[in-house]
């Protein structure tokens, strides 16, 4: 039962990643071992273009949400009740569980208010990044909060009675203490970003077309084996990410264990 | 700190609250709503109830939403009859099994879930292996596909939520007390007995958990439906995108979203947030108690 679960998740994947190295020209005919589609899409500059547009959008999104979304799970964690703690808690779920459509329409919506106001932003990749640093922001801070609040904060307090300020508190103590957390973080806001098709969707504007949109596209058109190419690259790609991240974390986590016994 | 999250509290608050004001009081021709109509100078507040007409008027939307609730509601049911026993293989692996195996339910979510619903449109087309699979069982007649049809779409969106499902019920399963189990076992109880009795309340949280996080955003779904779906597989996610983006109609689709947030989300987040308070409220009382 557990291995049929596993082929379900798997098999739609593995069967996209043998097709991207078939020579024929449909998508799901076996044509014999060929890298033709690689070469077609690095000839693709579309793709290409769009490729590295959504990348800049991933690493600057993903970044301002770690900012953020670090200070927001401090809050939640470690400043006990203040005014507006469960405001910001429910806030925080809200945009997880929402869906995307209505998420894409209402920034679109606030991003033409402003506009009409202040004539900023102008929408394109600015309005999709803003976008997107409000989506991801939220998974940063589940995956902050859930680190601080099962480590101990005796160390801050500690480091807090011994006199050091707050601020040399967070970057000495707490910040190292939660790397793992914002790495974790970081990697999951990046690939949100990269994936999202329907917010960024609505929050584009002429010129900003991004990857998956394109994909999407393509997709509609019918089925393009130079896709199958890409996917295959992403896979491939986000799978050394993560398990690079997961040795990462699994080594200092054993170093920690080791420095405390 | 505090200070830092509210900053990145507001932009959201205001969008939440755009997506309710411009349905409620706009409704100008042209495609730009506009917050607060003036004339002269005046500032006057319009308030237009034709959307929310509009959408109850015509079965359209009503049938889009039944429909989404369908597919939503089948697919999470989907999620859990194959998430659960996946989630219980991994929560009682041996430990550095159960590490890989985490790691093997969250590596598919990691990749687009736009590339994942694509890699199915090769198993589910009419030469691909699922279609030909059922086929020759007789279910369906050879050279017809399982793509865009209804089954499709279940087969999407329990295969893009999967983890979704999974994940919460391995983190209840794997806090879940197995000398429980045994106890039940000591006691006389089949192992579907205890099950039934001991371990499947016990999960009832991740149950609920998994179920809120396939549920919700698979009534909102788009892609899914869009690309798998026929014709008739009519989400409300794709009526709002098609007001939106074909007929521009920006104040509708604004109003569909609003039905959207009223009718699933809200209940939901509210009822969780409850639900939280509730838990600290036993807790403290438990706390006292002790």
């Amino acid at each position: 039962m557990m291995a049929l679960g596993y082929a379900f998740l798997y098999l739609p994947i593995v069967s996209v990643i043998v097709y991207s190295f078939s020579g024929s020209d449909r998508a799901t005919t076996w044509g014999g071992f060929s890298l033709q589609w690689y070469a077609a899409l690095a000839r693709n500059e579309q793709i290409l273009e769009a490729a590295q547009r959504s990348l800049i959008i991933a690493a600057i999104s993903a970044t301002a949400a770690v900012a953020l979304g670090t200070a927001s799970g401090l809050a939640l964690s470690r400043f006990g009740k203040f005014p507006g703690r469960g405001i910001l808690s429910l806030m925080n779920s809200a945009p997880m569980v929402m869906p995307d459509v209505m998420l894409g329409l209402s920034s679109l919506l606030l991003f033409v208010g402003l506009q009409q106001l202040f004539g900023w932003p102008e929408r394109g990749m600015t309005t999709i990044t803003l976008a997107h640093i409000t989506l991801t922001a939220c998974y940063v801070t589940v995956v902050v909060r859930s680190r601080m609040t099962s480590m101990d904060a005796s160390l801050e307090e500690a480091a807090m009675d011994l006199g050091a300020k707050p601020w040399r508190v967070f970057f000495v103590i707490t910040l190292p203490l939660i790397a793992p957390a914002l790495l974790a973080g970081w990697l999951l806001a990046f690939t949100l970003s990269l994936d999202d098709l329907v917010i960024a969707s609505f929050a584009s504007g002429p010129g900003s077309t991004t990857l998956p949109m394109l994909v999407y596209s393509k997709v509609k058109l019918g089925v393009t084996p130079e896709i199958n190419a890409l996917t295959t690259i992403i896979v491939v790609l986000v799978a050394i990410g993560v398990s690079v991240a997961g040795v990462l974390m699994h080594r200092r986590e054993r170093k920690l264990a080791r420095s405390e016994s | 700190m505090l200070w830092l999250a509210l900053f990145f509290c507001v932009p959201f608050l205001i969008v939440l609250k755009i997506s309710f004001a411009q349905s409620v009081f706009g409704q100008v021709p042209p495609y730009t709503p506009l917050l607060e109509t003036a004339e002269n100078g005046a500032t006057t507040l319009r308030l237009h109830a034709a959307n929310y007409a509009a959408l109850l008027a015509d079965p359209l939307y009503v049938a889009a939403y039944l429909k989404s609730l369908l597919f939503a509601g089948v697919s999470t049911l989907c999620c859990l009859l194959l998430g659960y026993p996946i989630a219980y293989g991994i929560a009682r692996a041996p430990r550095l099994w159960r590490l890989l195996l985490l790691v093997l339910v969250i590596l598919p979510f990691w990749t687009s879930s736009l590339l994942r619903t694509y890699a199915l449109i090769g198993l589910l087309r009419a030469n691909g292996w699922l279609s030909q699979t059922l086929a020759g069982l007789g279910v369906l007649e050879p050279g017809q596909a399982v793509l865009h049809s209804n089954l499709a779409v279940y087969i999407g969106i329990t295969y893009n939520y999967l983890p979704f499902m999974i994940l919460p019920l391995a983190a209840t399963l794997i806090r879940l007390d197995f000398t429980l189990l045994e106890a039940a076992a000591d006691l006389g109880a089949k192992p579907w007995q205890a099950f039934r009795r001991v371990t499947l309340p016990l999960s009832f949280p991740g149950i609920l958990a998994g179920s809120l996080l396939v549920f919700i955003p698979a009534v909102g779904e788009f892609v899914i439906p869009d690309v798998l779906g026929g014709p008739d597989a009519l989400t409300i996610g794709r009526v709002l995108w098609t007001e939106f983006f074909t007929n521009r109609d920006w104040p509708l689709s604004a109003a569909i979203a609003v039905a959207m947030l009223l009718l699933i989300v809200l209940p939901t987040l509210l009822f969780e947030y409850i639900e939280n308070r509730v838990d600290k409220g036993r807790r403290v009382a438990r706390e006292a108690q002790s």
